[in-house]
This record gives structure tokens, sequence and C-alpha cells, in this order.
């Protein structure tokens, strides 16, 4: 198994008086696809959200890629919040992808992808446009460069969000129910990128209730229920024999 | 009374001078006021909007230090009469000041003080607007920039101004529009020689009063009109959107009301 890319130790958040996140513990090691499922309101869109620090965590610790992510370890091991800018150099080597896609309406798809490359990374606008076709080709969308978001499906742009991702060329890629807001007929699609995205190395966390997919793919299948993890392991064994009793009853749902 | 023929009227005799409405409708006594009320209308409204995108973030802002002065300023703007502001920037300050060489250029020039005071209230008004504006934008699309590496100030920048400016423009240019009417309200402090004080100049002399108010508001209607034109040139313009799938265009009462009927 190679080196762990993402370690999570005890990670708790709260909204207010709700605790969402009660201490997770999670490994991730390079290359591996983990799949995380759970019954809605079990805090995994909130835990996927802390690995980017687009939700602060009141205590626990997240490292990816060897950096304490959105926190540094002041006096006494307290952790201190980092910069918006340190923060946002930490974001742009972790892509993710949304749900609802969140597109820049106002640019065409091919500005989508070059954006971030050339704002954030500094590349030049050529290098970047060339990077941007090149992905584009790869999540089979070549022909659409040019055209506005709205203009494409579902399925589409998630695929253009997927591309507009990689592009910033991240070490792990999140998945937050990429496919929850997508038309059956327009899923297939989109799980098929992120099949060829992860037979080529790429460290993935998805959060995604897509069976099959985590059944082909993924290395290693989660159950969070109230904010922790319930139950961990192969996905074969994850949803043929669970050990858990609260895995078996989410798992009788929706097989 | 005048010269002009004295007409019944249901019993009312009618007595208007058209000679004189005539002879000052496009003179340069009014085409110089009218003039100066287009430059005061342009030079106010536009600082109140540079003016107003700061206020707008302080007053988003989570930061009492930033949120707290903002809401201050937009409690004393919004809740006092304008012509109250004019006053107090054009002689209050001169008072309480005791009139310092430094102020000369606002307690002594009432066009610079009542352009300062009108973009000052604009500026309230503009948070209002630019905050609703930015607020408007889903807050999906901040966490999509964020993902991507960008900081807060190039998210803003980059991804949510540009959206928001879409919603910003139209309830902008009607606030030309009312700032051009807003302008005669400088009429008091007396020393701006814009399209009421021009007015009152005239029938002071010869009472002709309707003739003289009657021939501003015809500037006035001239200078509304010439900007709605401008507003609906750039609505046309940003209404040929990229961002939406275009829909089939009916009348709102045939969608909203006959749309449901229809349907039972």
């Amino acid at each position: 198994m190679n080196a762990p890319v993402i370690k999570v130790e005890d990670v708790h958040k709260r909204f207010h008086s709700l605790e969402v996140l009660k201490g997770i513990n999670l490994t991730v090691a390079g290359g591996e696809v983990v799949v995380i499922m759970g019954p809605s309101g079990s805090g995994k869109s909130t835990f996927l959200r802390c690995l980017n620090h687009l939700e602060k965590i009141d205590g626990g610790r997240i490292e990816i890629n060897g950096h304490f992510i959105g926190y540094r370890q002041g006096a006494g091991g307290k952790l201190i919040e980092e910069s918006d800018r340190k923060v946002a150099r930490q974001r742009a080597e972790i892509g993710m992808v949304f749900q609802r896609f969140n597109l820049f309406p106002h640019m065409t798809v091919i500005e989508n992808v070059m954006e971030a490359p050339v704002l954030v990374k500094g590349i030049p606008r050529d290098v970047a446009r060339q990077r941007a076709k090149d992905l584009l080709e790869q999540v089979g969308l070549p022909e659409k460069a040019g055209v506005y978001p709205a203009r494409l499906s579902g399925g589409q742009q998630q695929r253009v969000a997927i591309a507009r991702a990689l592009a910033m060329d991240p070490k792990v890629m999140l998945f937050d129910e990429p496919t929850s807001a997508l038309d059956p007929e327009l899923v297939g699609e989109v799980l098929d990128t992120m099949k060829i995205l992860a037979t080529s190395g790429m460290t993935m966390v998805c959060v995604t209730h897509e069976v099959g997919f985590a059944r082909e793919v993924a290395d290693r299948a989660v159950l969070m229920d109230g904010g922790v993890v319930v139950e961990e392991g192969e996905p074969e064994a994850f949803f043929t024999a669970p050990q858990h009793s609260r895995t078996k009853q989410f798992l009788s749902k929706i097989l | 009374m005048g010269t002009a023929a004295m007409t019944p009227l249901l019993g009312v005799y009618l007595d208007f001078d058209s000679q004189f409405f005539f002879k000052i409708l496009f003179s340069t006594s009014y085409i110089w006021p009218a003039i100066l009320v287009v430059e005061i209308t342009l030079v106010a409204q536009t600082a109140g909007i540079i003016l107003g995108f700061p206020l707008a973030l302080g007053r988003m802002s989570r930061n009492p230090l930033f949120k707290l002065p903002v809401d201050f300023y937009l409690w004393i703007f919004r809740g006092t009469p304008l012509i109250l502001q004019i006053l107090f920037i054009y002689d209050g300050t001169a008072e309480i000041f005791n009139n310092p060489v430094i102020l000369y250029p606002i307690t002594r020039n009432a066009v610079v003080a009542g352009t300062l005071a009108l973009a000052l209230n604009e500026a309230a008004y503009m948070t209002e607007i630019i905050r609703a504006g930015l607020q408007a934008v889903d807050p999906g699309q901040v966490d999509a920039a964020k993902a991507l590496g960008m900081t807060r100030w190039q998210a803003l920048r980059r991804v949510v101004i540009p959206q928001a400016l879409r919603i910003i423009v139209p309830p902008t240019f009607n606030e030309y529009i009312n700032m051009s009417k807003n302008t005669s309200l400088l009429v008091v402090m007396g020393g701006v020689v814009e399209l009421v004080a021009t007015a009152q100049a005239f029938y002071s002399a010869n009472f002709r009063v309707f003739e003289a108010l009657g021939v501003a508001a015809i500037w006035y209607l001239i200078i509304t009109t010439g900007l709605g034109q401008v507003q609906s040139m750039i609505e046309k313009r940003f209404g040929e959107r990229q961002d939406v799938v275009p829909v089939e265009r009916s009348s709102f009462v045939r969608r909203v009301i006959l749309g449901g009927l229809g349907r039972r």
C-alpha cells in the first residue's frame, strides 16, 4: 500500500449546538479510491467540505500531502487558523466536484477550465488554453469549449466541472454526490469519467450512493451515520457481508 | 391680466402666457441649467456607485469594526431628509469649523457642496442595491472558486462581482433618473443655478409662475426620458444573456393568470 495522502484524526465539527461530526478518523493512501455512504444528515458532505477547509473544524486534525489543512499548531498543540492566502494555496492542490456542478455561468466552458490555472497559478493563457482543450477532450466534450454552461445538460456540466478541477493538477479529488442532481440517464457518463480518473491512479474520496461505482472502482467503502464512521471495509465485503447492524439497515434501503 | 387672450373654460378663466412660455422654453436661460443638472447627476450618481461598493462589503462583513460604522452611516443618511443633509454640508460645516480656508471649496461653492451631499446620500442607497446584488449570487459559486484555490478577494473579483453586476445594473439606472430629479433640492442653498432656481428667478420678476415652472418640468422630462433611453439600451444589451437558456416569452398575464386557469 502507498503512503497515506490523507490523514484525518478525531475531527469534530459543530453548527451552533448541533454536533455533526463526532470524531472522524480516516486514512487514505495515495491512489486509493474511497467511497463514503450514509443516510442524509450523517455528516458526510460536511466531512468532505472540511477536507479542503470549506468548513472550519472544531477539533482534531486533517493532514493532506503532509500539510495540516486550514490550521497550524501553535504553542501547546493549539490549532490556529491559517490566513486566507495560505488556505487558498492548500486548496489549489485539492480538487472538488459539487453536487450542483457550480460552473461559472458568465464564462464559457473553456474559460471555466482555464480560469484558476491562469489566475491562481499564473500559467500563461495559451498554455492554459491548450491544457483545457486536452482536458475537455479527456472528458469527451471537445466541441463544447466555446459554449456557456447553461447550454449543457447536467451530465455535460458535471464533466466540465471535473475537467475544471483537474486543470489545477490536484493531488486529491473530492466528489460531493456528483451524480445526485442528474437525470438517471446522465449518471453513466459522469461515472465513466470518474472511473477513468480512478484507474489513472488519482486519489479520490467520493460521497455517493452509486453502489455499482463503489463495487467496481472503490478500494474501500465507508459508512457514516450520526457523525461517526460506523463501518469501513473492502467494497465486496462491505456490500455482501456488512458487520454492523446500521450498515445492514442502510444497505437494505439502497440495494 | 397679461397680454394673452382670456379664454373662458368651465367658468374659469385660463390665463396662460404662451408667448412667454415659448420664448423661454429653449432659451439659454434654461439650457445651461439643464446641462448643469445633467453634469451634477452624472458626477454625484457615479460617485455614489463607487462609494457604494466598499460600503456594501463593509455591511456584509462579519467584523463589527467594518460593519458597525457602515450601519451607522446608512442609518444617518437614509433616516434624515436629503434637503437637511445638503444644508448640513453647505452651511453646517462652515459654521461648526469656523469656515477655514481649507473648506472653501465646499463651503463657498454650492455646486461642489451640493454634488457632495447628493453623492454621500446616494452612496447609502447604492450600498443596499450592491449588497442585494452580491448576496443574490449562489453561495455555491464561492465554494467552487475557493475549491479551485482562489483567495476570497479573487473569488469576489472574478466570480461574484461579474454575476452581481447583472442584478445591480437595472436598479442603478433608476437611481440615475431619481438623482436627476433630486438635484432640484440644491435650490435650498441659493447658489446653484439649476432648473428650479431658474424658474423661480423668472417668476419672481413677472409672476408667470405656471409658465416658468412648466418649462422647468419639460426640461426634467427631456432629461429623464433621455436617461430612460440609455437605460433601455443597456438593459437590451444585458438582456442578451449567454448564461441562461432562452425561454419562450409570453406576457405576465398570460403566464400567471391565464396559465393558472388553463391548467384546471
